[in-house]
């Protein structure tokens, strides 16, 4: 057993290690191209700093984007799926039970209809 | 070398070290709570060692059986027992060696890191007492022959984690998430000894091979099938019968939660064990391996469409659980759809069932390694609301790497493991039926939609005022989910090592019920 050998998928293949040696090859030409850049920049100065237009910065805890800000889009696409489903998530244990008891019915009879 | 007392008696060993240790744990921790650490760590390191010496020896030498109260593993079946397996039996085939493995390397990595992830809190007789019998009840559950047993060890498995996911009480809610997990577990486990009382007046036996054997599949025990499956199924959390996992998933202690994620594991393995080596090719392979895919794709878009709306992440990481679940329950589904078909099964039915097996283990590595790292960030930060989070790759860069990696790989995406293994179950399934495929691979790119969310969240913008002072995790901690960490790594760059060496025996261990059979009734 090779440890580079390739993983066969039946219709593809995959090699993890071929991967790397590409992301190395584009990381090296993505280093090149920066190496090209800008060189006058020069960190803890003023140039590290956040320009907004002129406008002092806001507090940090004011430009966090919060998690309950983000894929409100997607949310608000999907707004009648969600509204459908979260409430189905009550907290009950008796529609947990009762959502158990009623897979296995109808299990039962999905089983013994097809035997 | 090692002992051949050890590697004889390891089917025992494993279970009775942690079993042992556990209740010698509360009197050790009178003395001194170092020397309980070291207990604790030792005899978990002792336990899994055990554990990987049993699992390699299965690999190197095929299915280990040992028969409690017997001289010799020919003793499974004695001469004037009527033909009947009556003493209890250890079966370990590769299927239970895959098991083992994850238990072996999780439950190692999780001691590790609750030494100091619950070093500040009270009550840690119980604590690390009730963490032995879970991978007591775990390795039992996953080795024994005896269906009776399994239910044994089911039941130690459910008692222990209730009283875990209950540990830090918080205001009453921990103690209602154990709670409504207790009552489905038992509702569940009674299921299950209805079933086993089914098979037991039909043919004399609790035996598994002896229960295969003589299968009819006779109403009766298609009942008990059914028992069974939707049992286990609501125990590894299978949508519509998941609402339990992220009640207990959020609120058990995040070490606990990792080892849950194997618990629920280890009913999956009870399910696909049932379906294939109890009945094998005697069910109607076609309609039950449909159920078992409609409940995996269930669970996968259920699972992760819940999930991206959370903002408590452990609330958020059990969605993803749920969701992981379906990739399982897909890929063996498809296996156990075409088992009646030799060719197609050879086409791509075992190649999805390996795919399912190999993300079982996967996503025990890289689950358990998130469910640490929101532990990690709980520790220092005392919320697990994302809402408040912030700037943490400042002062956390470790935990930050740790989760990148877990992240990545339940995203599936290359090197990681969990690639690795959705791969190979996307494209087998897709020979099944196309649209599964299609869904697997949508889900997964909401999957990663849903880990840029809780990345941003915790880790990115600026260092937070309220969080000035964070430090990094503890080292124990950095090193449990280090361990983790270098398993999702190596699985995703070696998978063929991982797939040749451990998922493909134990596909064909599951498929192959004759040789479960011959191996325990034969006398191996």
């Amino acid at each position: 057993m090779e440890l580079t050998s390739t993983l066969l998928t039946g219709t593809g293949s995959w090699n993890p290690l071929a991967w790397i040696l590409g992301l190395v090859v584009a990381a090296v030409i993505a280093w090149l191209i920066y190496s090209l850049g800008e060189k006058g920049y020069k960190a803890g100065t003023a140039q590290a700093e956040p320009f907004i237009s002129g406008n002092p910065e806001p507090e940090k805890g004011l430009v966090h984007v919060r998690a309950g800000n983000l894929y409100w889009g997607y949310l608000e696409a999907l707004k009648g799926y969600y509204n459908r489903l979260v409430p189905l998530h009550t907290g009950d244990l008796h529609d947990y039970i009762l959502w158990y008891l009623g897979v296995t019915a109808l299990f039962l009879v999905l089983v013994v209809i097809s035997a | 070398m090692i002992p051949a007392f050890i590697v004889e008696n390891s089917p025992a060993l494993m279970v009775i070290v942690p079993l042992v240790a556990a209740f010698i744990t509360p009197f050790i921790g009178r003395i001194s709570h170092a020397l309980r650490s070291l207990w604790v760590g030792g005899a978990m390191a002792v336990t899994s060692a055990i554990t990987l010496i049993l699992a390699l020896d299965v690999y190197a030498t095929g299915t280990r059986l040992y028969v409690f109260g017997a001289s010799a593993a020919s003793m499974a079946l004695p001469p004037d027992s009527g033909g009947i397996p009556i003493r209890i039996i250890f079966a370990v085939d590769p299927m239970s060696a895959l098991m083992l493995v994850i238990t072996a390397i999780s439950g190692f990595a999780i001691i590790l890191y609750s030494l100091a992830s619950e070093r500040s809190y009270s009550g840690l007789e119980s604590y690390y007492t009730l963490y032995l019998l879970m991978i007591t009840g775990i390795l039992g559950m996953v080795s024994t022959g005896d269906v009776f047993n399994f239910f044994v060890f089911l039941e130690i498995l459910s008692l222990a984690s209730a009283g875990l996911i209950a540990y830090r009480i918080d205001g009453g809610v921990a103690v209602e998430a154990a709670l409504k997990y207790f009552v489905l577990s038992t509702i569940g486990a009674l299921a299950i000894l209805v079933a086993i009382g089914i098979y037991y007046g039909e043919y004399n036996a609790l035996n598994m091979a002896m229960i295969a054997a003589r299968m009819q599949f006779s109403l009766l025990d298609q009942v008990a099938l059914v028992l069974i499956i939707a049992a286990l199924a609501m125990k590894c959390g299978a949508v519509p019968m998941h609402f339990w996992t992220p009640d207990a998933y959020s609120m058990a202690p995040s070490s606990i939660t990792a080892l849950l994620v194997v618990a629920s594991q280890a009913s999956l393995y009870g399910l696909f064990r049932t379906v294939f080596t109890l009945y094998n090719l005697s069910l109607n392979a076609v309609t039950v391996g449909w159920l078992i895919i409609i409940l995996g794709v269930l669970s996968m878009v259920v699972g992760v469409t819940m999930a991206i709306p959370q903002k408590n992440v452990k609330r958020l990481m059990a969605y993803h659980a749920v969701s992981q679940t379906g990739y399982m329950l897909l890929g063996v589904g498809v296996g156990l759809a075409v088992l009646g078909n030799q060719s197609l099964l050879d086409a791509f039915g075992y190649m999805a069932m390996e795919g399912g097996l190999f993300h079982i283990i996967n996503h025990a590595m890289y689950k358990g390694l998130l469910f640490l790292t929101a532990g990690a960030i709980f520790l220092r930060i005392g919320t697990y609301n994302l809402n408040r989070m912030g700037g943490l790759g400042h002062s956390m860069k470790w935990t930050m790497v740790f989760f990148v990696i877990g992240a990545l790989a339940i995203a599936g995406i290359p090197p990681f493991n969990g690639f690795a293994s959705k791969l190979m179950i996307y494209e087998s399934v897709f020979i099944f039926n196309p649209v599964l495929a299609v869904i697997a691979m949508v889900v997964s790119i909401l999957t990663l939609a849903s880990f840029v969310k809780v990345f941003h969240s915790i880790f990115m913008g600026p260092r937070l005022p309220e969080y000035a002072e964070v430090k990094e995790a503890p080292l124990p901690m950095l090193f449990g989910m280090g361990i983790l960490a270098v398993v999702v790594i190596l699985f995703g760059l070696f998978p063929t090592i991982v797939v040749e060496s451990l998922i493909t025996p134990a596909a064909h261990a599951l498929v192959n019920q004759g040789a479960y059979i011959s191996a325990i009734l034969g006398g191996a």
